[in-house]
C-alpha cells in the first residue's frame, strides 16, 4: 500500500472513531537503564563529551530499543506512534557536538523504525492500521523571547537559521517514509511557523504533501503559551498550514488543561488532539497519575466531544495507553465545526473581522 | 446598524508621524515603543509599523522593533501590520511576529510573477494582505480600473494560489478631491463604487484605505479635514470599507457636523451637480476658513494700532515688519528722549524682545523676524546721525552700546553658500548680539585671526556642500592647535548632529562645539553659551549628549551586508530595452546667453524656496496651512513682486552651457570620444556603483549602466547659472540695511537656477537631443520628475563624488561658455548654479549610491589616478569602513 493510500486511511479513521497517539518515551528509556556505552554505540564512540541523554541518538546507536518501544505502544492500542526525534535538530544537537550528517541520519534512521514497526502492525491487524508521526520538538533557542534579561531584543538564533535546521529535519523524515509530521511542544509560535514554511516549502521542491499536526503547549493555568499567546491566538497563527490536527500537549495533566483545550475546540475547524502529562510531577519529579485516572480525563472529553485524538506526554505509559484506549473506543469523535468565514489575525490575543 | 470598521493604527509610521520617525532614526527604541504602546491604549485594534525612511536600514529597523514589541505583552497584544513598499522589509518583518499580521502591501506593479512569489510568501508566512490597486500601468483612479485591477487580483490570489478570500483586503487607492483639478473631482466616488463593487462580487475580500489623503488639499484646515473624514467614511462604510488608516478618535460625528458644511462636503465628496453658480471645490474652498477657527478670518488692513503711543506703534511696527512709518515713528520717540541711544535702548530693543519672544514661541516665523530686522536696521539708521552728532559734541560720553555677545560667523574654504548663515546673523542681530560675517570661502587661518582681532565670544561655521564637512573638522583642530577655548556653532545644510558629535568636536577639546539644527535654536543656543551662569552646565550637557551619540553611532556602524566589487559589477543593471537612443541634434557644446528670465519663473519650483526660509510644507499647500499659512502667503507676495522686479529689471543674467558627445560604457566609467569614429578618448566620467547587498534581482546600479558599451550611444552635459548679478543685488541691498530682500534675492536666484536646470533639460529632451520628442510634461510633472531621462550631478547620491565636476566643466568649457567656475571644494560659482550629466535611456533613474568599501574605493582611486588617501578624502561621506 502506498504512502498516499495509508493517508486516506488515516483522515477515513479519524472521522470514524476517536484515534490514540502513543505515550511518553524519556520515563520508558529511563527504565532501560542504558550506559553512556549504549548511547555511544560504535558510530559515536569516540565522540567529545557526553551522549548519555541524548536520547535520540538511540536511533542509530540502539535501534532495537526504539523498535521495542514502538511494538509497546501499538501493542497497547496506539494507532499513531511518534518517532524518537523530538531533539533532531542541528541547533537542538548543538548541545551534543552532533553535526549535520548525524542529525539527518537520526531522523532518517528514526522514520525508518516508526515506519517498520507500523507496517508490521498493520499487516497483522488490517482493520486497524498504524500510523508514524514524524516528532519535530522545540528548541533550546526561541524566536519570540530574549536571550538576555537586560536586552530585550536580543535573540541567539535568527527566522531564516531555524527554517533551515528544521527544513533539515522534516525532509530527513519524509525520506524515512513517515505518515504524518508532528510539531508539537511548541513553546514559541514564531519557531513553529518557521516549521510550517519549511514543511509547506518542501513541497515546492515536489515532495509529496503530508498531513500536519500542530501541538503547542499551554505552560500554567493563565492559559498562555510560554511565548505569550493565547489557545484562539496560537490557533489564528498556525491555521495557515491547514493542518490536519491542532491540540496542546505538555507542561499540564488533563485535569488543568481541559478549559484550553475546550476553548480550542470550539475554534478550531480542523481535528483537535490532546496528549497531557500523568497529572503534575510530584517532589521528586515523578507523576502519579494513574493509567485508569488519565484514561478517565479524557473519556469525559471524548464524550464532551472536546477532541478527536488523545495520546499522553511526560509520564506516561503503555499501561496508561491501554486504558486510554479502551475508555475511548466506541466514542464518537468530535465533529468538527463550521466556522463563519471571517479574517482572523492575532498578536498575543486573537482578532477577528466577521463579515 | 453601522457596519464594523476597524481602525488601524497609524502612529507608529516614520511615514505618517515626524515623531515616530525621529525616535527611530535616532535610535530611540523605548520611546518608540511607547507611542506602539499608547495606540493599543487608545484603542487601536491593529497597528500599522512602517520603517520606509531614507535613512535607516529597513529590514534592521523593522526586526529591531518588532523583536522589541514582541517583549511587551500590552503592545504584543495586537495584531501588527507590517507596512513597507519594499518588499525585504516586508520579509523581515514576517520573520518576527509569532501572530498573524497583514501584509501592506504586495500589488501587480511589477507583473504576475512577483506578485504571485509575495503571495505565495505571505502564504507560507500566514498573514493577511493588503492588495493596492496597482498594476503594470500604474494606480487605479477610476472607478472601472479600480475594479478591473482588484477583480484580476482576487482571480490569481484565490483561484490560482489559493489564497483564503477572507485574508484579502484591498486598498483602491484614496485620492485627494478639491484640488481644483477636474479630473479629480471623481475620486472620492470613484473609491465608493470601487468599494461597493468590490464587496458585492469579490466574496469574503476587505477593504481599506488610508483616509487622509482625501483631504489633502485641505491641510491645515483641520476641523474641515475631520469633517471630510467622516463623512467620506460615512459613505465608504456604507459602501462597505472594512478598516482604514485614520485617527479615529479624531473624527466628528456625522450628524453632528454643522449642516451647511456637510452639505457642501457632501457635494465635494459625492461630485454632486454644483448648486450655485461656483464649483462643489469653490464653495467648500470659500466657507473652509469659517469654520477654522480665529486664523482663518479675513484679514482687513486695520491702521488703528497708528493711534497707538509711539512705544507701542513702534513695537507693533518691528513685530508685522512695516517699515511705511517707523522712520517717523522714530523721529517721534528721539524728540521724546534724552539720548537717541535711549530710542535703541528704550521702544526698539523692547519690540525686538517681543519679538524674540513671539519666535521663541513659534508664533512667528523666520521670514517675519527678518522683515523684523529689516525695520529695526532702518530705525538704527535714521538715528545713527544724531548719535554722531552726539558723539562728536560730548566725547565719549555714555560709551558704544553695550552688546550681548559678539559672533563670528563664516562659510568655510571652499563652500559659496550663505543664506543659511545670513538668516542666522540676522537672527542673532535682533537679538542684541554683533555679529562679525566674514562671508563665505573663508580659510581657517582667515576665520581665527579674524575671531583673535575682533575678541569674539563665538565662531559660527557653516556650509552646505560634503567636503565642507572635513573643512569644519579641519577649522576645530585648529582652534584646537592655536589655543582657542571660546565655543564653536556647526550648522548648514550637509552639517548633522551626528557629524558633529562624530567628526568635529573630538578634534576640538579645548572649547565647547554645538550643532545649531535651524536658525530659530541659535538665539538659544548662543544665549546659553554665553550665559555666565548656565555656561558650564550647558557646555557639559552638551558634552554629554555627544557622547552619547558618538556611542550610539560606533553600536550603527556594524557593517551592513555589502557585495564585493565584483558581485556587484556582475550585477549590474541590464536594460530591458537596448533601444539606442537618437543622435543629438549637434555635437560638440552650445552656450546660452541671457535666457527668458520669465520663461523660467514659471518652472520654479517653490517648495525648496520655502524651505530655505524653515517653512516646512509642499507649495501651494502650505500657503493654506493652519500655522504657518500666513507667513508663507506674505513671503510669497514679496517674492512675487521681486520676482517681477528681477525679470522686469533684469537684475541676473541666465547664462548656460549644454553639450553632447558619442560615448559609451566602459565598465563603471562612461567613455567620451573625439568624435564619431569612437576611436579617441576626450573624457572620461568616473561612476561609482552600489554595493549593499541586493535581494530579489534588484540591481547594484552605476551611472554608466545607463549608456551602452557598444554601438551609438551618446552623454550629454550641461551647467546653467541664474547667478551673474546675484551677489552685488544681495551686496546692494545688505548696504541699505535691508537683509531680508537682500537673502529673498538669493533664494530666487537659487529657484531660478534650478528652473532654469529643469528648462534646459525639457529642450534637451524634446529638441536638442531628442530622445522623448513628443512629451508633453505639465510644470508639475517636471517638478516631480516623471518624464524619461535624468540629468544626475556630481556631488549627489548617485556620483557622490563632487571632483567629478572638473571634467564636466572642462567638457563644456563653462568658464567661457557660461561665466562659471568651480572652488577648490568643487562648489559652484556664481553659487546659483546647477550642473551635471544627461542620461537619455528611458529605464534611467535616479538612485543613491549608498556606503562602498574599500574594494571600490581602491578600484575607484586607480580609475582616478588617486593615491587611496586622496580617494578616502573625497569619498569620506560615502566610505562603509572607518577612514584610516
Amino acid at each position: 500500500m502506498s504512502r498516499a493510500d495509508r493517508i486516506r486511511q488515516l483522515h477515513a479513521a479519524a472521522r470514524e472513531r476517536i484515534l490514540v497517539l502513543d505515550g511518553a518515551w524519556g520515563v520508558m528509556i529511563q527504565g532501560k537503564g542504558l550506559t553512556e556505552a549504549d548511547y555511544r554505540g560504535e558510530r559515536f564512540a569516540a565522540h567529545n563529551g557526553q551522549m548519555k541523554g541524548n536520547n535520540d541518538i538511540l536511533c542509530l546507536t540502539r535501534p532495537d530499543i526504539v523498535a521495542e518501544l514502538h511494538d509497546a505502544y501499538f501493542a497497547a492500542g496506539a494507532d499513531i506512534s511518534e518517532t524518537n526525534t523530538f531533539s533532531a535538530t542541528t541547533i537542538a544537537q548543538e548541545d551534543y557536538g552532533l553535526d549535520a550528517q548525524a542529525v539527518r541520519d537520526i531522523n532518517l534512521e528514526g522514520a525508518r523504525l516508526a515506519r517498520a514497526a507500523a507496517d508490521r502492525w498493520t499487516e497483522k491487524e488490517p482493520h486497524k492500521p498504524r500510523f508514524a508521526a514524524g516528532s519535530i520538538g522545540p528548541l533550546n533557542k526561541m524566536l519570540s523571547m530574549s536571550s538576555d534579561v537586560n536586552d530585550p531584543g536580543a535573540r541567539l538564533v535568527t527566522f531564516d537559521q531555524v527554517y533551515e535546521a528544521y527544513r533539515q529535519q522534516v525532509r530527513a523524515l519524509h525520506e524515512g517514509r513517515v505518515h504524518l509530521f508532528l510539531i508539537e511542544t511548541i513553546t514559541d509560535t514564531l519557531n513553529c511557523k518557521a516549521a510550517i514554511k519549511a514543511i509547506k516549502d518542501l513541497e515546492d521542491e515536489g515532495y509529496e504533501p503530508l498531513p500536519i499536526w500542530i501541538s503547542g503547549t499551554i505552560t500554567d493555568r493563565s492559559g498562555r503559551t510560554l511565548s505569550g499567546q493565547t489557545a484562539e491566538a496560537f490557533w489564528n497563527s498556525v491555521r495557515h498550514a491547514k493542518p490536519f490536527a491542532v491540540g496542546f500537549n505538555c507542561a499540564l495533566g488533563a485535569d488543568l488543561m481541559r478549559p484550553f483545550i475546550a476553548e480550542l475546540s470550539r475554534v478550531a475547524d480542523t481535528l483537535v488532539a490532546a496528549y497531557p502529562n500523568a497529572g503534575l510531577p510530584n517532589a521528586m519529579g515523578q507523576y502519579d497519575e494513574q493509567p485508569h485516572e488519565t484514561a478517565h480525563f479524557l473519556e469525559e472529553w471524548a464524550r464532551s466531544g472536546l477532541v478527536n485524538i488523545v495520546g499522553g506526554c511526560c509520564g506516561t505509559t503503555p499501561d496508561h495507553i491501554r486504558h486510554v484506549a479502551e475508555e475511548v473506543a466506541g466514542v464518537q469523535p468530535r465533529q468538527i465545526p463550521e466556522r463563519p468565514v471571517a479574517m482572523r489575525l492575532s498578536g498575543l490575543e486573537p482578532f477577528e473581522l466577521v463579515a | 446598524m453601522r457596519p464594523t470598521f476597524i481602525n488601524v493604527g497609524e502612529r507608529t509610521n516614520v511615514t505618517g508621524s515626524a515623531r515616530f520617525r525621529k525616535l527611530i532614526v535616532e535610535g530611540d527604541y523605548p520611546a518608540a515603543l511607547s507611542v506602539a504602546r499608547q495606540q493599543v491604549e487608545a484603542g487601536a485594534a491593529i497597528i500599522d509599523i512602517n520603517m520606509d525612511e531614507g535613512l535607516l536600514d529597513g529590514p534592521k529597523a523593522m526586526t529591531t522593533f518588532l523583536n522589541l514589541m514582541a517583549a511587551e505583552p500590552d503592545i504584543a497584544r495586537v495584531p501588527v501590520m507590517i507596512d513597507s513598499s519594499k518588499w525585504e522589509v516586508i520579509e523581515a518583518g514576517l520573520k518576527c511576529v509569532q501572530g498573524k499580521p497583514i501584509v501592506n502591501s504586495i500589488s501587480l506593479k511589477a507583473g504576475e510573477a512577483e506578485f504571485r512569489e509575495q503571495a505565495v510568501k505571505c502564504l507560507r508566512y500566514g498573514a493577511a494582505v493588503v492588495v493596492m490597486a496597482f498594476d503594470e500601468q500604474g494606480q487605479a483612479d477610476t472607478a472601472a480600473r479600480k475594479i478591473e485591477i482588484c477583480t484580476r487580483a482576487y482571480r490569481l490570489l484565490v483561484d490560482e494560489i489559493g489564497f483564503p478570500p477572507e485574508d484579502i483586503i484591498f486598498d483602491p487607492n484614496i485620492f485627494a478631491v478639491a484640488t481644483g483639478i477636474e479630473e479629480h473631482d471623481n475620486y472620492a466616488v470613484d473609491f465608493i463604487e470601487a468599494t461597493r463593487v468590490i464587496k458585492q462580487t469579490l466574496p469574503y475580500a476587505r477593504v481599506s484605505g488610508g483616509v487622509s489623503n482625501v483631504s489633502f488639499s485641505f491641510r491645515g484646515n483641520e476641523p474641515v479635514r475631520r469633517a471630510i473624514h467622516s463623512v467620506f467614511l460615512y459613505h465608504a462604510i456604507q459602501a462597505g470599507m472594512d478598516m482604514g488608516i485614520v485617527n479615529a478618535g479624531d473624527l466628528p460625528i456625522y450628524d453632528d457636523l454643522d449642516p451647511e458644511l456637510r452639505e457642501a462636503v457632501e457635494d465635494v465628496i459625492l461630485n454632486r451637480p454644483q448648486r450655485t453658480n461656483v464649483s462643489n471645490t469653490e464653495r467648500l474652498v470659500d466657507m473652509a476658513p469659517r469654520y477654522k477657527g480665529e486664523k482663518g478670518q479675513a484679514q482687513v488692513v486695520d491702521l488703528k494700532w497708528r493711534d497707538a503711543p509711539v512705544g507701542k506703534r513702534i513695537e507693533h511696527a518691528l513685530v508685522h515688519g512695516i517699515t511705511d512709518w517707523i522712520e517717523q515713528d522714530t523721529e517721534e520717540a528721539r524728540l521724546q528722549a534724552e539720548r537717541p541711544l535711549h530710542v535703541i535702548e528704550g521702544a526698539l530693543m523692547d519690540g525686538m524682545n517681543v519679538v524674540g519672544d513671539l519666535f521663541g514661541a513659534g508664533k512667528m516665523f523666520l521670514p517675519q523676524v527678518v522683515k523684523s530686522a529689516r525695520v529695526m536696521k532702518q530705525a538704527v539708521a535714521w538715528l545713527e546721525p544724531y548719535m554722531e552728532a552726539e558723539k562728536a559734541g560730548q566725547e565719549a560720553k555714555g560709551g558704544p552700546r553695550e552688546q550681548a555677545g559678539r559672533i563670528l560667523m563664516a562659510t568655510v574654504k571652499g563652500d559659496v553658500h550663505d543664506i543659511g548663515k545670513n538668516i542666522v546673523g540676522v537672527v542673532l542681530q535682533c537679538n542684541n548680539y554683533e555679529v562679525i560675517d566674514l562671508g563665505v570661502m573663508v580659510p581657517a587661518d582667515r576665520i581665527l585671526d579674524a575671531a583673535i582681532e575682533h575678541k569674539v565670544d563665538i565662531v559660527g561655521l557653516s556650509g552646505l556642500i560634503t567636503p565642507s564637512l572635513d573643512e569644519m573638522v579641519f577649522v576645530a583642530s585648529e582652534m584646537e592647535r592655536r589655543g582657542f577655548d571660546i565655543p564653536l556653532l556647526i550648522g548648514g545644510a550637509t552639517t548633522s548632529r551626528t557629524h558633529t558629535a562624530v567628526k568635529i568636536e573630538p578634534a576640538y577639546r579645548r572649547g565647547s562645539t554645538t550643532y545649531v539644527i535651524d536658525a530659530s535654536r541659535a538665539v538659544g543656543v548662543v544665549a546659553g553659551l554665553l550665559s555666565p551662569a548656565d555656561r558650564a552646565s550647558n557646555e557639559a550637557a552638551t558634552r554629554e549628549e555627544y557622547a552619547r551619540i558618538r556611542e550610539q553611532y560606533a553600536r550603527g556602524q556594524e557593517v551592513k551586508a555589502r557585495f564585493s566589487l565584483d558581485r556587484a559589477r556582475a550585477n549590474r543593471f541590464r536594460p530591458s530595452n537596448n533601444a539606442l537612443p537618437p543622435r543629438p541634434s549637434f555635437l560638440g557644446v552650445k552656450a546660452f546667453d541671457a535666457w527668458d528670465l520669465g520663461d523660467l519663473a514659471d518652472h520654479i519650483d517653490w517648495t525648496p524656496f520655502f524651505a530655505s526660509w524653515e517653512l516646512i510644507g509642499r507649495y501651494p499647500l502650505i500657503l493654506e496651512d493652519e500655522v504657518v499659512g500666513q507667513a508663507a502667503r506674505d513671503l510669497f507676495k514679496d517674492a512675487q513682486a521681486m520676482l517681477k522686479r528681477i525679470i522686469d529689471e533684469r537684475w541676473f543674467t541666465a547664462r548656460g552651457v549644454a553639450g553632447f558627445w558619442p560615448a559609451n560604457a566602459r565598465g563603471d566609467d562612461v567613455v567620451v570620444w573625439a568624435d564619431e569614429t569612437r576611436t579617441s578618448e576626450l573624457a572620461r566620467f568616473h561612476g561609482l556603483r552600489q554595493q549593499i547587498a541586493k535581494s530579489n534581482g534588484k540591481p547594484n546600479l552605476c551611472l554608466s549602466d545607463f549608456v551602452a558599451e557598444d554601438g551609438e550611444d551618446w552623454l550629454g552635459a550641461f551647467a546653467v547659472t541664474a547667478g551673474h548679478g546675484e551677489l552685488e543685488k544681495a551686496a546692494e541691498f545688505r548696504a541699505k540695511g535691508d537683509d531680508y530682500s537682500a537673502i529673498l534675492a538669493t533664494a530666487l536666484a537659487d529657484r531660478l537656477a534650478e528652473a532654469f536646470a529643469e528648462r534646459l533639460h525639457k529642450e534637451v529632451r524634446t529638441q536638442l537631443w531628442g530622445h522623448a520628442p513628443d512629451e508633453a510634461a505639465t510644470i508639475e510633472e517636471l517638478i516631480a520628475e516623471t518624464y524619461e531621462g535624468i540629468r544626475p550631478a556630481p556631488g549627489y547620491p548617485a556620483q557622490p563624488d563632487h571632483t567629478e565636476k572638473a571634467t564636466l566643466f572642462r567638457l563644456l568649457d563653462a568658464g567661457r561658455n557660461a561665466g562659471m567656475a568651480l572652488t577648490e571644494s568643487f562648489a559652484m560659482t556664481p553659487p546659483a548654479s546647477v550642473s551635471g550629466l544627461y542620461f537619455a535611456h528611458p529605464e534611467s533613474h535616479y538612485f543613491g549610491v549608498g556606503k562602498i568599501d574599500r574594494d571600490q574605493v581602491e578600484d575607484y582611486a586607480r580609475r582616478k589616478g588617486w593615491d587611496l588617501a586622496t580617494a578616502e578624502r573625497w569619498l569620506s561621506p560615502i566610505l562603509n569602513y572607518p577612514r584610516a
